[in-house]
């Protein structure tokens, strides 16, 4: 939605990854320069917009409300816990994975993109790293909230055996979701498609986030140390090591027009 | 690649299966802990099979596609993933028929394979809903390759996780296909083989199917255009 | 798994194991019976086609 009369952020930027002054129009800029570039403009735009994050981190904090009162609940604790908190999270990622090309696909960003001569993985990566951003603000926001909200055992004592679950589903979910995003947004029902892509292919990643994270949400240690088992851990690296490296390898296709 | 005669391949499915369903209920023995109902194992597993093959086989043409652009390996891939669609919805009906007689339960969720294939299947009902919202064929054909690329590598990958998920405490509720008694897997891999050439069969019906309406679309837009 | 070739097979589940072949079967005739409407649907295009052609043919002539 860009205002009458304006250029919009998105079209308006993307010239600044080729039109560097003083640089020859031959030599393709490196990757990483392209990366950043894409990245600061993502997240310039999403700061001035504010499209995404607000919306995501409202979803989340709503849907732990409706849960108290789905599950006529005032507190939950240990998998079931787990699964409302990861369930919550991978729903309102959901809204994050519709909104990430739209503004591309609508307003021309991609035409100025691809007439650059650079390597057009660059912007997987960026757009991966800026989903990645927006999930981990999301979870600054959202993990507190649940904590506060609906959490039984005090979240201080989970919180650090939590952190690696996160980043690694997070992880996962932006690999996963920047390309089923990049699938879904020029085809005629997107906002329906992507989550029916991405959630299938998110399932493995919720079987290792829910089970990695369950036995910290006992209000008495339930064995082991306080840390995630390692099986579930191990699974969400592979899986994002492996998804990570399909999307790289296939992103290329789906913006060759 | 020559293409398999259609004649051939009917006659060796009709043969096989008359083979296959004469060793299951004639010479396969009877299983002691389920009886009877065991029998559903030389349909159920084959297809399930015959399933996960098709959804890998509809990934490797679309890597096919890619790479050459010839848009006979998109054709392939089509058809490999839709006769897996069928193909498994079959496996979930049997699935759930064995576990009723078996369990009790038209559905149950210790059994990592029945679990397994219900994810992929709901990833893979939205191949065709993907495919028909793409209007230019191109690039229609290209999104549904990277679709079924990444399907593909979802689905060894799924079954790894689904059944690292899967309880240890439950047992196993439709048995496993190792150590079997040589009858039984004779009778197993003779099933496969009927399975597998069914579904190659269908497959170049369908293939065929549709290289004939695509060759008489293309006559009829030249009629359409000399007159 | 071990086996008994001498255990009867429990009544109840005749039923079943029949219900699973005949799903299958069922589903296979389906098919088979959808891409025989689309033959018919082809053959009749297939004839609309040669017909035109024909008439071209006569007018140009």
């Amino acid at each position: 939605m860009s205002a009458p009369g304006k250029t919009s952020p998105h079209a308006a930027m993307s010239q600044d990854v080729h039109a560097r002054p003083g640089r020859s129009a031959h030599a393709p800029t490196g990757t990483a320069k392209v990366v950043r570039a894409l990245l600061r403009k993502e997240l310039l735009v999403e700061l001035r917009t504010l499209e995404s994050i607000p919306g995501m981190s409202l979803f989340a904090v709503t849907t732990f409300v409706v849960f108290h009162f789905a599950l006529n609940q005032d507190t939950v604790s240990g998998q079931e816990a787990a699964g409302i908190l990861w369930v919550t999270l991978l729903f309102a990622a959901m809204l994050g994975v519709n909104r990430l090309f739209v503004a591309d696909a609508d307003q021309g960003g991609f035409d100025g993109f691809l007439l650059a001569p650079v390597d057009r993985t660059a912007l997987l990566i960026a757009k991966a790293i800026a989903l990645l951003a927006y999930l981990l603000v999301l979870e600054l926001i959202a993990v507190p909230a649940f904590g506060l909200l609906l959490l039984g055992p005090p979240l201080g004592q989970a919180l650090p055996g939590l952190l690696a679950p996160l980043a690694l589903g997070d992880i996962g979910v932006a690999a996963i979701g920047t390309l089923v995003a990049a699938l879904a947004v020029r085809t005629r029902a997107r906002d329906l498609l992507g989550p029916l892509l991405a959630l299938p292919l998110l399932v493995p990643i919720v079987i290792g986030c829910a089970r990695a994270s369950a036995p910290l949400f006992y209000a008495t240690r339930v064995g082991g140390d306080g840390n995630p088992p390692l099986r579930w851990l191990g699974t969400l690296a592979l899986y994002d090591l492996v998804f990570g490296l399909i999307a790289y390898a296939v992103f290329d296709f789906l913006l060759e027009d | 690649m020559r293409r398999p005669s259609l004649r051939v391949l009917s006659i060796a499915t009709i043969a096989a299966f008359c083979v296959s369903l004469s060793l299951v209920f004639f010479y396969a023995p009877i299983e002691a802990e389920e009886g009877f109902l065991q029998k559903i194992f030389y349909l159920h597993v084959p297809l399930a099979i015959v399933t996960l093959c098709g959804f890998v086989i509809g990934g490797l043409c679309a890597i096919a596609h890619l790479r050459t652009r010839d848009q006979r390996w998109d054709l392939r891939s089509y058809v490999a993933i839709h006769m897996s669609l069928i193909f498994g919805v079959a496996v979930l009906i049997t699935g759930s028929i064995w576990a009723r007689g078996s369990w009790g339960h038209w559905w149950v969720w210790s059994e990592p394979t029945l679990v397994s294939f219900l994810i992929i299947m709901l990833l893979y009902a939205t191949y065709q809903p993907l495919r028909f919202a793409i209007e230019d064929p191109e690039r229609q054909a290209r999104y549904a390759s990277v679709f079924a690329i990444t399907a593909g590598a979802f689905v060894p990958m799924n079954f790894l996780a689904v059944r690292l998920s899967a309880s240890y405490l439950h047992p196993r509720v439709l048995g496993s296909s190792s150590n079997l008694p040589a009858p039984m897997a004779l009778t197993f891999l003779v099933s496969l083989a009927a399975v597998a050439l069914l579904f190659a069969t269908l497959c170049t019906y369908e293939l065929a199917a549709k290289r004939t309406r695509i060759l008489l679309k293309a006559r009829s837009r030249i009629l359409g255009y000399q007159s | 798994m071990t086996f008994l070739a001498t255990t009867l097979p429990e009544h109840s589940n005749d039923g079943y194991v029949a219900a699973a072949y005949i799903v299958f079967f069922a589903i296979v005739l389906i098919y088979v019976a959808i891409m025989a409407v689309r033959l018919g649907r082809v053959e009749r295009k297939v004839r609309d086609l040669s017909a035109q052609e024909r008439e071209k043919e006569r007018e140009t002539v």
